[in-house]
């Protein structure tokens, strides 16, 4: 049994016929360890192999296999219950959990039941509302963190009577986390979710990438009148994207609700979420709920781990999201925005840190997020694969701050630079975009410029706002490339302003 | 030229090595031997030919002077032990003809010491059963007679049976509540269940995995040694396998027992055992005492309930070892209507009764709501069985106990009993449940001519005093008595 203390935000509650609803959240995490091989077997856990390619003898249930555990997977579990503020036990277990199905070829998954490697544990979770505001910080507690064994994939769709079955997939390790029912509204689970995204990816404990479905969340959902009692919770399973927990979460709050208020009960139940139709629906009810019959698995050992096996890889531990944001704050001097879309996760935070090192922060954060996030968004690439690196960008920076271009220009050659015609220095020299800051070569120019509009240039002394149009001519006569300031400058003195 | 087949492992090893005989010779002795010993239904599989090449193979590299453990030795193998290429079953329907692509650690290092393989012995299906008759590929027939076909004891029966008719110098088999000790009580020979996590579990069909415990059965205790020392070993591949040196157990034999403090559980001496098995006990004791052994009487209190725990826990663990077995990868399938129906078929065809009887068993004590009542109640038995042992060594080295109830009965006798076939694990299913290591040695003959065993256990990796009082035992017992070869 659990309890559900705190009562959500006004704000958050949802209206009802017979008044106020809110929502009560738990999640149970299922990610992919990030590791070369499988939980209990040595086979390669690549994405994208051809199936039934990398599966070992244990893995495919032949007579007389035994799993043996995969010491690196162990490291990283403890390492992600550190990183999750969480207890680690030094005593844990592997359980059996026993039903078949024909992509589980053991006839049971080893997992962790009684015994978990990690325990109890809370992180601070931001949610941002609608307009990308981050709102007040919520508690999440951690209930436990265990590791257990992936299953195959069932193949249905290749033949209207055969089910297809590839095992590759089958023994991967999964730390399954499991939070408390802590989270009051759609916005908190995901910000929840996006929180350990970001964590066990710093950490490099999981890739973190939910299309793959390396990383993937069962939402338990219930719906109580504000603080009082919990009502019945439905279970919506394996909902991979940050916005589909949000859509799942409001329909199934919703559907709650109208079952409630015209006289209904809910029916405890696992439910899929359909994101076509934006719906969930029931997969098996808790009468056909499997009895697992978990016992101790007799082929493993308890793990027994060592405090200085512990105190190890918490002295190795990479510096987390929430410190990386806050010492951007400080030593940046970035807003709490720019902050968060900047260490959203680790690739952004080491990107941005190549690009602001000995330059202006604000001006590099800029950069990176209007004009870099904005061409990858629109040419939908990952950062991770932008063809313009941290160094090119930071190169263009230097161009900008030394004043060989000016920013206009310089939004050119990162097009250009974006379009893979090479880094900034090569793109000013062949593309001849370098600034002319020679006051000489701008002063010939200004003078043709007066020269061809004398009689402008006599008004200009009455009418200082012709000076605009004197820029643009010696600006249009440059090519763009005078360099503006000085334009500016040597026209005043020329025009007598 | 003397019948090769008489002689013991020790001694057919110590031939070749004088010349006396090649490998060759000697596996052709026992192919001919097994061929004459159809009526036993020893073996499920033959590997004759693979068996001379194999022996041909031993006597070239004994030429070269490489000569192993066990070089050039013919053995059988229990059917539970995956061999690479020959076909494995576990005397199951459901295996069907399932042919390995890998080699158990146990008989890996067997081949490596130079074992020459005659062939897959029968045994109980899945190793579940006390007298090899819930085999799907027939009883075992005990090449001891009176009268009537008598069972071999099992789940070994194979094994016991084939040693005891000289069909092979010595035989790898299993134990997981007596499946070792008891058929070799019941058919003249020695069987050491050694202490769990000595021969690794990779690569043999698994039945109750925190029991299952491989070991030889052979002629003499001295025999029993050798192979198991060429069976034991680390294996990284099993999690559960110890990480200790192999001790060379063949020096073991013969070793004295003076001063030795030998104890003697009262909580053994059952209601309605035979008397026999009584005076068989007693005179063990008389013999330990003459070897200049202290008797120190012991208790045990907990025995009772380790039958009734261990057919907890045993049937559990099966149920979960058993699941694999679903027709969809390989072996034996029947087709349904659909998934689970195919299922059903495939396991209901493909497992005999005592097999399905232990899955249900199993599956209901580890279900919801009888756990605890059950599989947690046997496991705290199980804790206090291993409590009971500890406080024992407090006062002795090692427990002379009578190995089974009673003497070998006949074919069909207790088949359809299950709880009188249970009760036969009376006295081997407590080291089981400890890990403890346990030998069966012959000591006598029952009132009807048959023989009975008498059991040491020891303490956990003290495999050298269980060796060292078997020896003295079968020295003072002077067992020569062979069953009449009634089934040529």
């Amino acid at each position: 049994m659990f309890t559900a203390e705190r009562v959500a935000d006004p704000k958050d509650y949802i209206k009802g016929e017979t008044g106020d609803w809110e929502i009560i959240i738990g999640l149970e995490i299922h990610a992919q360890v990030a590791s070369n091989s499988k939980l209990f077997s040595g086979s390669s856990t690549q994405y994208g192999a051809e199936p039934n390619s990398q599966v070992s003898l244990v893995d495919a249930g032949m007579p007389g296999m035994l799993p043996v555990v995969n010491e690196f997977c162990v490291e990283q579990a403890v390492k992600t219950g550190l990183g999750l503020n969480s207890k680690i036990n030094l005593f844990s277990r592997f359980d059996r959990k026993n039903y078949f199905y024909v992509d589980l070829p053991q006839g049971y998954q080893i997992s962790q039941f009684e015994h978990p490697i990690v325990g109890e544990g809370e992180i601070e979770v931001l949610p941002i509302d609608a307009d990308g505001n981050t709102m007040e910080p919520v508690s999440v507690g951690i209930e436990r963190l265990h590791l257990e064994q992936d299953a195959g994939k069932s193949v249905h769709e290749l033949s209207p009577d055969e089910t297809y079955v590839d095992l590759n997939r089958c023994g991967v390790a999964l730390m399954e986390i499991v939070s408390k029912p802590d989270m009051r509204s759609p916005e908190e689970a995901s910000a929840y979710v996006d929180k350990i995204r970001g964590i066990v990816r710093a950490l490099g404990t999981c890739d973190g990438d939910m299309e793959k479905g390396n990383l993937r969340a069962d939402v338990n959902v219930s719906v109580r009148k504000p603080g009082g009692d919990l009502g019945t919770r439905c279970e919506i399973k394996n909902v991979n994207s940050l916005r589909f927990i949000r859509q799942a979460i409001n329909y199934e709050a919703r559907r709650h609700i109208d079952i409630i208020e015209a006289g209904g009960e809910i029916d405890q139940e696992t439910r899929l979420f359909d994101s076509v139709k934006g719906e969930t629906r029931t997969m098996r009810s808790k009468e056909d709920a499997h009895d697992y019959r978990y016992f101790p698995d007799p082929d493993l050992l308890p793990l027994k781990l060592e405090q200085s096996f512990v105190d190890r890889i918490k002295s190795e531990l990479p510096e987390m999201p929430d410190a990386i944001k806050a010492r951007f704050m400080s030593d940046y001097n970035l807003s709490e925005y720019d902050a968060r879309i900047l260490t959203a996760d680790k690739g952004k935070s080491d990107f941005y840190e190549v690009v602001a090192k000995d330059r202006d922060a604000k001006i590099a954060a800029n950069w990176m997020m209007g004009d870099l996030f904005g061409a990858l968004n629109k040419a939908g690439i990952e950062l991770e694969d932008s063809p313009v690196s941290a160094d090119m960008l930071g190169g263009l920076i230097d161009r900008i701050a030394d004043k060989t271009i000016s920013g206009k220009i310089a939004k050119d050659v990162f097009e250009r630079m974006f379009a893979g015609e090479g880094d900034a220095d090569t793109i000013i020299e062949k593309q001849g975009l370098k600034q002319v800051t020679d006051t000489g070569e701008i002063e010939k120019m200004v003078d043709d410029a007066i020269a061809a509009n004398a009689a402008q240039a006599e008004k200009a002394k009455e009418n200082p706002k012709l000076l605009g149009f004197f820029v643009g001519q010696v600006m249009k006569a440059s090519q763009g490339k005078a360099n503006p300031q000085a334009v500016n400058e040597i026209l005043r003195a020329k025009l007598g302003l | 030229m003397t019948d090769l087949t008489k002689l013991t492992l020790e001694a057919a090893l110590g031939g070749m090595d004088k010349g006396e005989f090649s490998s060759v010779e000697l596996t052709q002795a026992h192919i001919d031997a097994c061929a004459g010993a159809g009526k036993l239904n020893a073996f499920i599989t033959d590997t004759h030919e693979l068996a001379l090449e194999q022996a041909k193979a031993s006597d070239a590299r004994r030429a070269k002077g490489e000569v192993g453990l066990l070089e050039g030795a013919p053995i059988g193998v229990k059917d539970l032990f995956c061999t690479e290429g020959v076909k494995t079953c576990a005397g199951s329907k459901i295996l069907g003809d399932f042919k390995p692509t890998y080699e158990s650690s146990v008989t890996a290092n067997m081949k490596a010491d130079g074992m020459v393989m005659l062939g897959k012995l029968n045994l109980d299906e899945f190793a579940m059963g006390s007298s090899n008759e819930t085999s799907a590929y027939g009883p075992v027939i005990n090449p001891w007679r009176k009268g009537e076909d008598l069972v071999p004891g099992g789940s070994s029966g194979g094994s016991a049976a084939a040693v005891a008719a000289d069909l092979c110098l010595g035989a790898t088999a299993t134990d997981t509540g007596g499946s070792i000790r008891q058929p070799a009580s019941f058919t003249g020979t020695v069987g050491i269940k050694p202490t769990y996590g000595r021969c690794s579990r990779w690569g043999t069909v698994a039945f109750a995995s925190s029991l299952d415990q491989a070991g030889p059965i052979a002629k003499t205790v001295k025999d029993a040694a050798i192979l198991l020392e060429s069976m034991s070993g680390y294996d990284a591949k099993d999690s559960t396998s110890l990480n200790v040196e192999v001790p060379k157990w063949s020096e073991s034999c013969g070793k004295s027992v003076k001063g030795k403090r030998i104890g003697i559980p009262k909580e053994y001496s059952i209601e309605g055992m035979p008397s026999e098995i009584q005076s068989l006990w007693d005179q063990g004791i008389a013999w330990m005492k003459d070897a200049g052994a202290e008797i120190v009487p012991i208790t045990l209190p907990h025995t009772k309930y380790a039958l009734p725990a261990y057919y907890v826990v045993a049937p559990a663990e099966a149920s979960s070892n058993l699941a694999r077995y679903d027709g969809m990868r390989y072996g034996l399938r029947v087709d349904g209507k659909d998934l689970n129906d195919t299922y059903d078929r495939t396991r209901t065809e493909g497992f005999g009764k005592e097999v399905r009887r232990r899955i249900m068993i199993g599956t209901y004590v580890l279900s919801a709501g009888y756990y605890d009542a059950y599989y947690l109640r046997a496991q705290k038995v199980r804790t206090r069985i291993v409590e009971d042992f500890e406080n024992a060594w407090q006062t002795c080295d090692a427990i002379l106990t009578p190995t089974a109830p009673s003497a070998p009965f006949a074919v069909g006798r207790k088949v359809n009993d299950p709880v009188q076939m249970y009760l036969n694990d009376i006295f081997t299913v407590t080291t089981n449940l400890a890990g403890l290591p346990g030998i069966s040695v012959p000591a006598g003959l029952s009132d009807d001519g048959l023989p009975l065993g008498l059991q040491i256990i020891g303490k956990a990796l003290d495999e050298d005093t269980v060796f060292a009082a078997a020896s003295a035992l079968e020295k003072a017992a002077g067992f020569t008595a062979k069953p009449n070869r009634w089934w040529k």
